[in-house]
């Protein structure tokens, strides 16, 4: 089987130190980066897949140049080659800017299923995935916390959560599948595995190397943010420390005050 | 051209799902403010009975008999229905942010280009089109944002507006789906109910945690039990999922439900950057945690110092007979 996955370089949620720059995009020199977290997921998924049924793993990510470093980091996980979609026209791409290259950029890859988060930590709007499946003419699979493929029938099956508990859906393979953290932790990368990425290959595409009508001037995105504020302080909260039935009269005489019982 | 407003409503059982309401009510309003219209439209093997209900918030509603969503995925029959909508002059979608509005969100955006603007929190009409209000970076910045042209989707979260139906019912446009869609559908093999999945989280007016202190499995049966007393619904952290005390439908947090209820009841809850990114903007906050230097106490509005299987209990019996009191 080959599978890509794609994986997007994010500001490390963990660290707490995103914020917006003066031009209200995202600062992303303010923060460590790391791949984002249900890409991750996505990424441990694929590994799993080709252990079982053989082939390769891919990623691809489209970033700003320096996101090699954290390219290296799914590499050292065991994927074996990365494709790196960069280029200044995409500086700030709004999102179907973004379904738009990264659906030209993966129409150049063959492969029998290509997997995502279901949202990334800096962005999440969550259509992405769903953008490309569209773009591309494949079936889309979202939601998974469990990935099937069948690669003798050709088919893949997903267990999509949904709001009550979970669908099983089915879909021909080439298929899109966006991931969530159901489908298990992912690996650290070995010391092995690290020392490997180190020589493994990134293809580095810009908009010239793409077959796609994309390139809108800067600034001529189809969403604009007009203003950023911080959001409302929360007053200072009580604390308190008493017995079991103090305490509870305690809260309770809170929730009275807020009408909340 | 004249602002028209689309509004997808979700099926639940039959029935209009609650969030559907909400997106009706805003579409209406941003309309009113824009000199433009707001419609709906219903997907659905048996449409009939949610598009009456969702006709009350709207003047006019498309209910379409897609039988074939009865076995496959929604959000490629609902796409093919927007897009015959969008060459009729739709400018706008308005969805609610569900697992389905998300999936038909980023298919309309690959398919007609359009942009979004995702999980709204607020939306107004400013004169040339929406103004669209959400948290970002975990909560760190609230951004307003615009589309820049006459097109663009929005994603609205639970609670933007009260759900209020309009002065008169609307009209409800009856018809079977136009053929099969451009997208390549996916079969639904089975539809599997979960126990304890049916209540939502991002709807819940009161949300009871269990986090890392509540020790194990068993330690949710306090946490149902406040629930219950509250009238609310039982979430979980990472740590407590990852575990596998319960399942990851309850997780609140960066990878899982953004939740925003009147209160948040945390117990043994640390309170991690992971977790509060899902929960901050509750209106309020309560925590009950051994350890008073805890994270969550820098959100809490009240923090209680303490051991949770004490005052857990304690707090339920409290609750039950102020309630019988």
């Amino acid at each position: 089987m080959r599978i890509l996955v794609l994986t997007k370089p994010v500001p490390d949620p963990a660290a707490g130190s995103e914020r917006l720059g003066s031009d209200l995009r995202l600062d992303r020199a303010a923060s460590p980066t790391v791949v984002n977290g249900n890409d991750e997921y996505a990424l441990e998924a694929a590994l799993q897949l080709v252990e079982a049924h053989g082939g390769e793993v891919a990623i691809m990510s489209m970033a700003a140049p320096n996101a090699t470093d954290t390219m290296r980091k799914a590499l050292a996980m065991g994927a074996l080659r990365g494709v790196l979609v960069t280029d200044p026209a995409l500086a700030g791409a709004d999102i179907p800017t973004t379904v738009r290259v990264l659906a030209a950029a993966t129409a150049k890859e063959t492969f029998d299923l290509l997997l995502a988060g279901l949202d990334t930590s800096d962005g999440t709007g969550g259509a992405v995935a769903a953008g490309i499946a569209a773009r591309l003419g494949l079936p889309l699979l979202s939601a998974a916390a469990a990935i099937e493929p069948d690669p003798a029938g050709g088919t893949v099956r997903v267990r999509r959560l949904s709001a009550r508990g979970y669908d099983l859906i089915e879909a021909p393979m080439p298929a899109v599948v966006s991931c969530t953290q159901a489908l298990g932790a992912p690996r650290y990368p070995s010391l092995k595995g690290i020392m490997a990425a180190r020589s493994r290959e990134i293809t580095v595409l810009g908009l010239g190397d793409l077959e796609a009508d994309l390139s809108p001037a800067d600034g001529a995105w189809a969403t604009r943010v007009i203003a950023a504020d911080p959001p409302p302080a929360r007053a200072a909260g009580r604390v308190i420390s008493a017995p079991a039935p103090e305490a509870a009269r305690e809260i309770a005489d809170f929730l009275a005050d807020r009408r909340l019982i | 051209m004249a602002p028209r407003i689309l509004v997808v409503g979700e099926v639940i059982d039959g029935a209009m799902s609650r969030l559907s309401g909400e997106t009706a009510t805003m579409a209406r309003l941003l309309a009113g403010a824009a000199g433009g219209s707001a419609l709906g439209l219903v997907v659905d093997p048996s449409p009939d009975a949610a598009a009456a209900e969702l006709a009350a918030y709207l003047p006019r509603v498309d209910a379409v008999t897609a039988l074939a969503t009865a076995g496959e995925t929604w959000a490629p029959h609902a796409l093919a229905e927007i897009e015959r909508l969008a060459t009729d002059g739709v400018t706008h979608v308005l969805l609610g942010v569900t697992a389905d509005a998300r999936d038909l969100a980023g298919l309309i955006v690959g398919r007609l280009g359009w942009g979004l603007l995702a999980n709204a929190d607020k939306v107004t009409w400013d004169g040339s089109g929406p103004v669209v209000e959400a948290s970002v970076l975990g909560g760190k910045a609230i951004v307003r944002s615009s589309f820049t042209g006459e097109t663009g989707v929005i994603t609205l979260r639970p609670g933007a507006v009260t759900a209020e139906p309009a002065g008169a019912p609307g009209s409800v446009d009856a018809r079977a789906a136009g053929g099969s869609p451009a997208m390549p559908v996916t079969k639904v093999l089975d539809r599997v109910a979960e126990a304890g999945a049916e209540a939502s989280l991002e709807e819940a007016r009161v949300v009871v945690v269990g986090g890392r202190g509540i020790g194990g499995p068993e330690g949710f049966g306090l946490v149902d039990d406040l629930a219950e007393v509250l009238g609310g619904v039982v979430g979980a952290t990472r740590a407590s999922v990852d575990a596998g005390w319960i399942a990851y439908a309850r997780q609140i947090g960066q990878t899982g439900k953004i939740v925003k209820p009147a209160l948040y009841l945390g117990l043994g809850v640390s309170g991690a950057m992971q977790h509060r990114v899902g929960m901050q903007s509750a209106d309020a906050i309560v925590a009950v945690n051994k350890d008073p230097d805890a994270p969550i106490g820098e959100i809490a509005d009240l923090l209680v110092v303490g051991d949770l299987f004490d005052i857990g209990p304690a707090l339920a019996a409290e609750l039950r007979a102020r309630r019988g009191g």
